[in-house]
C-alpha cells in the first residue's frame, strides 16, 4: 500500500476546512471547517500509524475525536451564546472590538 | 497485559488539581446556592496550595512517568509551582465581591440574555455565578500538564485541557457582555483553528519519526531515516499552533481583543499563566524532541521574534485603552522570551524560567490594578480617563506605575533582572542581532510605559473622572503579591535565579 494518496487526500482535507474557516461569513461553517482540518489530521494519523506499523497514530486519533467532541461543546455554546443576543451567526457582524 | 503503572506521587499535583475541578462541579450540582460561593473558593485554593506543596516536595524529582508521556523534571516542576503560585493570586481575584457592590466580575449566569429580564431578576437578587471556580481549575491542570507533556498527544490534549475552559471564561463578564462574548467567539475559532495547524503537524512528525514518544522523535532525528520534507512541514505547523498561544506575531490577531473583552480578572489569569505554560511547552518541544534540527527551526524564530518585538511595541504605541496596551505589550513580552529561545542552552532555559516568573507576578499586578479604576459603566479603561489618576489615588497610580516600569525593565525592578537574563542568554547564543532589536525596542517600549506614568501624575484631573474602587483584602492581599514579588526580585533575584539554574535541565 502507497500511502501518498491517502496524504494528497488528507492535505487537500486539511486544506479545504483552512480555507473554509478564512473564507466563511456563518460562526457555524468555520467552526465546521475546523473540524474538517481535524479529521484531516487524524486521516494523516492512520495513514502513519499503517505506514509505520504501530498503533501510536491510531490512538492518537481516537484522542483527537474526544476532544473534537468536546470542543463542539464548548464551541456550539460559545455561538449560540452570540446568535441569541445578536440573531446572526456572522463573525463579520461580531466587530466591536477593533483597533 | 498488564496495567500500567503511575508514579502517583510525581503526578499528585496534577491529580490534586484536576480532582479539586471535578469535585467543584459536583459541588455546583449539590450544594445550596448560599455557601455555594465560599466552598468553591476555599476548595479552589486549598487545592491549589495543597498541590504547590507537593510540587515543593518534589524538588529534584527527575523521571519519566505515565508510561513515558509525562516528564518531571526540572523546569517542569519550575513552571507548575510558578502557575500554581500565579493561579492561586487570580482565584483572590476571582472571588472579589466589594468592587462591584456585593458582586463578583462574572455573568450570573452566562445563558441569560444580555438586557433581558431574567438577567435584571439575577442581578438583582444577587444571584453569584460559581462554575468559573472548577472552569479555572480544570484550565490550571492544563497549563501544568503541558509544560510536562513528554509525547505528541499529552501534549495536544493539556492544550485542549487548558484552552477549552478559557474559551468560556472569557465570555463570562459581568459588564459589558456583548464585548465579552465576541472576545470568547473570537478566542475560540482562532485558538481551534491553531490547535488544528498544531495537530496536523504532529501527524507529520510522527510520519516521520513513527512514534510520538519526544525521545523517540530525538532518536529518529539522530539516526536520518524518515523523509525529511515530512519533518519540516511538521516542525513549522507545530510551530503555528504554539506560538499562538504564546501570542507572537503573526499569530498574535487574538490577543488585543480577547484581552479586552475578556473580565480582567480572567485576562490577569491568562496573560500570567496561558503564556508561562505555552513557553514550557514550547520549550521542551523545541529543545528535546527537535534540537537535532535546531538549524532548520532556529532561522524561523529568529524572524518570528523580530517580528513580534517590533509589531508589538509599534502597536503598543498606538493603543488608547490600558487593556489593549497591556496586551500589546505582552506580545512584545513573548518576542523578548523568544530571543533566548533560539540560543538552545541551559542558560537560557534558566533565563526563560525566571523571566516568565517575573513577568506573570507583574502582569497579574497589573490588570488586578485595572479593574479597580471604575466610573459607572464598570472600568474605565480608557486611557484619557486615568489622567490625574496620581492625584486622586497617588497609592493606586503609584502601584499601577510600578508595574509600568517593570514591564519596561528598568533596574531595581524584577523586568530589568528577566531582561538582562534572556538578553544576556541570547547573546552567548549568538544571536547578536535579535539582542540588538530587542535592546532597540525596550528602549521605545521605555517611552510608552512612562508616558502613561506621566499621564497619571503631571495631567489634569479629567472633570467627570473614574473613581478608585476600595478592594476587599482578596484583591489587595493579591496586588500585595505582585507588588512584593516585582521588587523583591529587582532586588535580590539571586535565589530564584539560582532555582532556576537548578530547575534548567530538561530529562530526556
Amino acid at each position: 500500500m502507497s500511502p501518498t494518496p491517502y496524504l494528497v487526500l488528507a492535505t487537500l482535507l486539511f486544506t479545504i476546512g483552512g480555507a473554509g474557516v478564512l473564507l466563511r461569513r456563518n460562526a457555524l461553517v468555520a467552526f465546521m471547517s475546523v473540524e474538517l482540518m481535524l479529521n484531516a489530521a487524524n486521516l494523516a494519523f492512520v495513514t502513519f500509524a499503517r505506514m509505520h506499523g504501530n498503533l501510536d497514530g491510531q490512538i492518537m486519533a481516537f484522542f483527537v475525536m474526544v476532544i473534537a467532541a468536546a470542543e463542539v461543546v464548548v464551541g456550539l455554546a460559545i455561538i449560540v451564546m452570540i446568535f441569541r443576543t445578536r440573531r446572526s451567526a456572522s463573525v463579520d457582524d461580531a466587530s466591536l472590538l477593533k483597533l | 497485559m498488564n496495567a500500567p503503572d503511575l508514579e502517583y506521587a510525581a503526578l499528585l499535583p496534577m491529580i490534586i488539581v484536576l480532582g479539586a475541578a471535578v469535585v467543584g462541579v459536583l459541588v455546583e450540582a449539590f450544594v445550596p446556592r448560599g455557601p455555594r460561593h465560599l466552598v468553591q473558593v476555599l476548595l479552589a485554593l486549598v487545592a491549589l496550595a495543597a498541590a504547590f506543596v507537593q510540587v515543593v516536595r518534589l524538588g529534584g524529582t527527575e523521571i519519566v512517568g505515565a508510561v513515558g508521556s509525562v516528564a518531571i523534571d526540572g523546569p517542569a516542576l519550575f513552571m507548575q509551582g510558578t502557575v500554581l503560585v500565579l493561579a492561586f493570586v487570580s482565584v483572590m481575584f476571582f472571588a472579589e465581591r466589594r468592587i462591584e457592590g456585593g458582586a463578583d466580575a462574572f455573568a450570573p449566569a452566562a445563558s441569560s440574555l444580555p438586557g433581558s429580564e431574567d438577567e435584571r431578576v439575577l442581578v438583582r437578587e444577587r444571584v453569584l455565578q460559581t462554575e468559573v471556580y472548577p472552569l479555572a481549575m480544570f484550565s490550571v491542570g492544563g497549563m501544568m500538564l503541558f509544560p510536562a507533556a513528554n509525547d505528541l498527544l499529552m501534549m495536544f490534549v493539556a492544550l485542549e485541557i487548558l484552552s477549552l475552559p478559557l474559551y468560556l471564561l472569557c465570555g463570562m463578564a459581568r459588564r459589558r457582555r456583548l464585548l465579552s462574548q465576541e472576545a470568547a467567539l473570537k478566542y475560540f475559532l482562532l485558538g481551534a483553528f491553531a490547535s488544528a495547524f498544531f495537530l496536523f503537524g504532529a501527524a507529520f512528525v510522527y510520519g516521520f519519526s513513527g512514534s510520538v514518544r519526544f525521545s523517540d522523535i530525538d532518536a529518529a532525528l539522530g539516526a536520518r531515516i524518515g523523509q525529511e520534507g515530512l519533518l519540516l512541514a511538521g516542525v513549522g505547523l507545530m510551530a503555528v499552533g504554539l506560538l499562538f498561544k504564546i501570542g507572537a506575531v503573526p499569530f498574535h490577531a487574538w490577543t488585543p481583543d480577547v484581552y479586552q473583552g475578556a473580565p480582567t480578572q480572567v485576562t490577569a489569569f491568562m496573560a500570567a499563566c496561558t503564556k508561562l505554560a505555552a513557553f514550557g511547552a514550547m520549550l521542551r518541544l523545541f529543545y528535546v524532541a527537535l534540537g537535532g534540527v535546531r538549524t532548520d527551526w532556529q532561522p524561523m524564530l529568529w524572524a518570528v521574534a523580530i517580528v513580534t518585538m517590533v509589531v508589538g511595541i509599534i502597536v503598543a504605541l498606538t493603543q488608547t485603552d490600558v487593556k489593549r496596551m497591556l496586551a500589546y505589550s505582552s506580545i512584545a513580552h513573548a518576542g523578548f522570551i523568544l530571543t533566548a529561545l533560539v540560543a538552545v542552552d541551559q542558560v537560557a532555559v534558566s533565563a526563560i524560567l525566571f523571566y516568565l516568573a517575573t513577568y506573570g507576578f507583574t502582569t497579574l499586578g497589573a490588570f488586578a490594578v485595572v479593574t479597580l479604576v471604575r466610573d459607572a459603566g464598570g472600568e474605565a479603561t480608557h486611557l484619557s480617563k486615568w489622567a490625574g489618576l496620581g492625584k486622586r489615588s497617588p497609592l493606586l497610580a503609584a502601584t499601577f506605575g510600578l508595574f509600568l516600569l517593570a514591564l519596561a525593565g528598568i533596574p531595581l525592578t524584577s523586568g530589568f533582572v528577566g531582561k538582562l537574563a534572556v538578553f544576556s542568554a541570547a547573546f552567548q547564543g549568538g544571536a547578536m542581532p535579535l539582542v540588538i532589536v530587542g535592546v532597540v525596542t525596550s528602549a521605545v517600549a521605555a517611552f510608552f510605559y512612562v508616558r502613561v506614568i506621566v499621564l497619571m501624575f503631571f495631567s489634569e484631573p479629567a472633570a467627570e473622572g473614574p473613581s478608585v474602587a476600595v478592594p476587599s483584602m482578596w484583591t489587595t492581599f493579591g496586588i500585595g503579591v505582585g507588588v512584593a514579588a516585582t521588587v523583591l526580585l529587582g532586588v535580590m533575584p539571586g535565589p530564584l535565579l539560582d532555582l532556576a539554574e537548578q530547575a534548567s535541565v530538561f530529562i530526556r
